[in-house]
């Protein structure tokens, strides 16, 4: 409980983050949500050992988190709390890849490693952009981005909705939750008949709920069709983002610009 | 289990992407047509229900472990295949973005494994031909239990697959399936609980709601359409994807060089990106064991004993020689990196 | 000035599950009144007040809104002359920002954008939440939700506000701000409340609803004065005509 309470608070606070005014936030939702996926298209497509490559990549999301006004701090802290699932997966890799490919001195690192580092690397950097696009653009903008980019309409509008309503039910499932535990004295867990209780009691008030708006909407002439009324412009600026960063993304792609720096360096040092 | 862009190739994430766009497309177009604005704000409401309903826990019989509900079987039941999927597509988008649950890219890969199979597949085929016309507590409770169970074996199985054809783990196919089935029976066993628990107290106390979902579409004209799209789409994958692993391994850019060119790079060296690239790569010559240059070198004269080619052919880039003055880079360019970053930081707060 | 006025005529209503809300309620409001609706909970106070924009069709009886007699044709007319103020504000907000929620209404009537952003701005003036206008509803407190959804009705240009519990969950301070509000209001008002005290600033009428039917229907001051009446409908005297508890100790 205390877990998803928290992780309710984390939407809260990205909310918060994503409501600022920088030169990032007012960036048009379309500029960044397609660089973001370019992003991750490109770091993805890197041979399964490549780590090296990967490196410069950190520069999108540490330069976005400094112009947009994000604490690091926090991003890093909810990047770790995802990484359980590629972890799990990408642990095997070293037992099952022991063939060694790196030698530095006497210490042989195997491909197993190297590709473990290599999927943590990417994990923290698709995830990392990931959570940057959200504190940056927020749902609504996001919401209507997708939209405009040819999403259905009631998709969008879908999202809307579910995020607008995400902080109203949480706040009554918690409620529900605190009520019950007041009066369980103690006694740990839930039966599956009283959970299904509980959750049959949230779920036939949300669909109450779903009424009531329903007719709140119908009192206020809706016909079926609902409009999100963000207005969006795509100015230069988006397009120097968008053109800017992708170039940049395909230069890191193409060259491998810390094996370059490396070469530069021992070679002085040499 | 979310799919993570961690493990997928930018082939299987993109087909996946594919094929879940044309399904939300296609969902978005068939809840329009039933013309029910009731389910505007109720798709909405109700996926925000899910997340709500996540926060309260049972205590799994029998283990000291808790449970709870998750989501697909419930919102088909609720809202028919359509809506619930389309409601799945964005709890899981939100998931995606807030708690960086899978990512952006695996998000087709997993509003297809915790949509499309519960919504098209279990919900029609399964659910609603146990439950039938005729509900009663034990049918609810059986249909909820096999049609959960199955949902989330065909989605184990849908990860299992995605992440064996991205090639990034090194799990071998046979043994990911044996684990991921087995926990996904356990999974699918508590959900399937949970679903019974809630839709069964549901029927008892407003039998009416769950007509809401039955009503637009009888039984026999479930469209199949949504099953073969997804079902051509996975074939598609697994065809395009076993045909490029079979070539010899390419890596995922030359892959998608190759289809974006429509040229495979050795036929037409001269031409579209490849020609790109090998002047970039002239031009970035001065630098020794440069990566690419290094990999076509590989493929010709493996540096490695003879028994190993085909790994070395599908490890460009990194050998001994090498090493060090990558770690050494990549150090520097982090160092660069933080740099800039703390350096913008002190502008954009003096600005 | 006919399209201010509400005439109800033997109104029945049955829920699906068999419960009879409405048996048979009749009254007129004409222009300008400021109406309070009454009634312990269940009395039915809430399924006349969906009658009255249409969420409901009448069973039996006829509601007529202004001009139209309510049907299922002249729907979009009766809303756009009715403004309805939910209970819970949270229903009532569901857009992405007050600005949104606000040009709603506007933005299903069709207006040119010029027409929704001044409708908009004088709606949330009116209300004092003018600096909202960019906030997403989650980040408003109780009482700047009841602004905002008040302002959300008023920029339909409605002739006649019906409001469900305008003054629940209100802090005492929220709450005199909302009464000024209403009080500043020219519409003709249907109020459905449990706040008596409200009822006693802000309306000139007052209807007691019991079991389905009106059980009275004249000036706020007597009803309210009206011990037994107020006893057998399950309300009590407002706090301000109960004397003082301190120098005029209630006989027990």
């Amino acid at each position: 409980m205390p877990k998803i309470e928290s992780s309710f608070l984390d939407i809260s606070r990205l909310d918060a983050l994503a409501s600022q005014r920088t030169l990032i936030h007012g960036l048009d939702p379309r500029a960044k949500i397609v660089t973001t996926l370019i992003f991750i298209f490109i770091v993805v497509s890197f041979p399964k050992h490549e780590v090296t490559a990967l490196v410069p990549f950190t520069l999108y999301p540490v330069v976005l988190i400094a112009l947009a006004n994000l604490p690091p701090g926090y991003l890093f802290q909810k990047v770790l709390l995802a990484a359980p699932f590629a972890f799990f997966v990408g642990i095997f890799n070293p037992l099952l890849d022991s063939e060694v490919l790196i030698h530095l001195g006497p210490v042989g690192i195997s491909g197993g490693w190297v590709s473990f580092a290599s999927i943590m690397l990417r994990f923290g950097l698709t995830v990392g952009a990931a959570l940057v696009l959200v504190a940056t653009t927020g749902m609504n903008g996001i919401g209507a981005g997708l939209e405009k980019l040819g999403a259905p309409n009631s998709f969008a509008v879908q999202l809307t909705f579910l995020y607008r309503y995400l902080f109203v039910l949480t706040d009554e499932a918690a409620r529900m939750v605190r009520a019950r535990s007041l009066r369980s004295f103690g006694i740990k867990g839930t039966e599956v008949k009283v959970f299904g209780y509980m959750i049959g009691h949230l779920l036939l008030r949300t669909m109450d709920r779903a009424q009531r708006i329903h007719q709140a909407m119908l009192c206020r002439g809706f016909t079926g069709e609902l409009r999100l009324p963000v207005p969006l412009k795509f100015s230069w600026r988006d397009m120097g983002f968008l053109a800017g960063w992708s170039s940049l993304f395909i230069l890191m792609r193409l060259v491998n610009i810390p094996q370059w720096m490396g070469l530069l360096v021992t070679e002085v040092l040499g | 289990m979310h799919m993570a862009d961690a493990l997928i190739s930018p082939a299987v994430g993109g087909l996946m992407w594919a094929a879940t766009a044309g399904l939300t497309v296609y969902s978005a177009r068939k809840v329009k047509e039933e013309l029910d604005d009731r389910k505007v704000p109720l798709m909405g409401v109700l996926g925000a229900f899910i997340f709500a309903a996540q926060m309260i826990n049972f205590t799994i019989p029998a283990t000291g472990s808790s449970g709870h509900l998750g989501g697909g079987m419930i919102l088909a039941i609720l809202l028919g295949p359509y809506a619930a999927f389309l409601t799945m597509a964005s709890i899981l988008t939100v998931q995606a973005l807030f708690f960086a649950d899978g990512g952006l890219l695996a998000l087709g890969c997993n509003i297809f494994n915790l949509g499309f199979f519960p919504c098209f597949v279990a919900y029609p085929f399964i659910f609603r031909n146990i439950v039938g016309a005729g509900a009663n507590a034990r049918r609810i409770l059986t249909g909820s239990m096999i049609s959960a169970i199955l949902a989330l074996q065909m989605g184990a199985l849908g990860v299992v697959l995605e992440t064996f054809f991205s090639g990034i783990s090194e799990l071998p196919f046979s043994t990911f399936l044996l684990v991921m089935q087995p926990i996904h029976l356990a999974i699918g066993i508590v959900e399937g609980m949970a679903t019974a628990a809630v839709v069964t107290f549901v029927w008892k106390a407003r039998p009416e709601v769950m007509e809401l979902a039955a009503a637009p579409e009888p039984l026999t004209r479930v469209s199949l359409k949504p099953v073969l799209v997804g079902l051509l789409a996975v074939a598609f994958i697994t065809a395009g994807v076993l045909s490029w692993f079979a070539s010899a391994s390419p890596d995922g850019l030359e892959w998608s060089m190759a289809r974006t060119s429509g040229k495979e790079e050795l036929e037409a060296p001269e031409h579209g990106l490849h020609a790109l690239l090998a002047a970039a790569q002239k031009a970035t010559a001065f630098l020794p064991d440069y990566g690419f240059k290094e990999q076509e070198q590989d493929k010709v004269v493996p540096r490695e004993p003879a028994a190993k080619v085909q790994e070395v052919e599908s490890w460009p880039s990194v050998n001994g020689g090498t090493s060090v003055s990558g770690i050494v880079g990549a150090m520097l360019t982090l160092a660069m990196a933080g740099l800039i970053g703390f350096g913008l930081r002190r502008y954009q707060q003096r600005a | 000035m006919s399209h201010h006025i509400v005439e109800v005529k033997d109104l029945h209503y049955t829920y699906p599950d068999g419960t009879a809300a409405l048996g048979g309620v009749g009254f007129r409001i004409t222009h300008g009144e400021s109406v309070a609706l009454i009634g312990a909970n269940g009395a039915g106070k809430s399924t006349l007040l969906l009658h009255l924009n249409g969420c409901l069709i009448p069973e039996a009886g006829t509601v007529r809104m202004g001009d139209f007699p309510l049907t299922k044709k002249t729907l979009p007319h009766v809303r756009q002359t009715v403004g309805m103020v939910f209970q819970d504000p949270d229903d009532q907000l569901f857009m992405p920002t007050v600005y949104d929620d606000v040009a709603f209404g506007p933005l299903n009537l069709g207006l040119p954008p010029d027409e929704i952003e001044d409708r908009v701005m004088e709606a949330l003036a009116t209300v004092g939440a003018a600096h909202l206008r960019n906030r997403p509803p989650y980040r408003l407190s109780g009482g700047e939700k009841r602004a905002v959804a008040i302002a959300s009705v008023l920029s339909m240009g409605p002739s006649i506000l019906i409001m469900d519990e305008p003054s629940s969950n209100l802090d005492p301070k929220a709450r005199r701000q909302l009464i000024h509000l209403l009080k500043s209001f020219e519409h003709t008002m249907i109020i459905a409340t449990h706040d008596l005290d409200m009822v006693l600033d802000v309306c000139g009428r007052t209807m007691i609803l019991k079991g389905g039917h009106i059980a009275a229907d004249g000036p706020t001051e007597e009803i309210l004065q009206n011990e037994p009446l107020l006893h057998a409908c399950s309300l009590e005297k407002p706090l301000r005509l109960q004397g003082c508890p301190v120098c005029n100790p209630v006989r027990a």
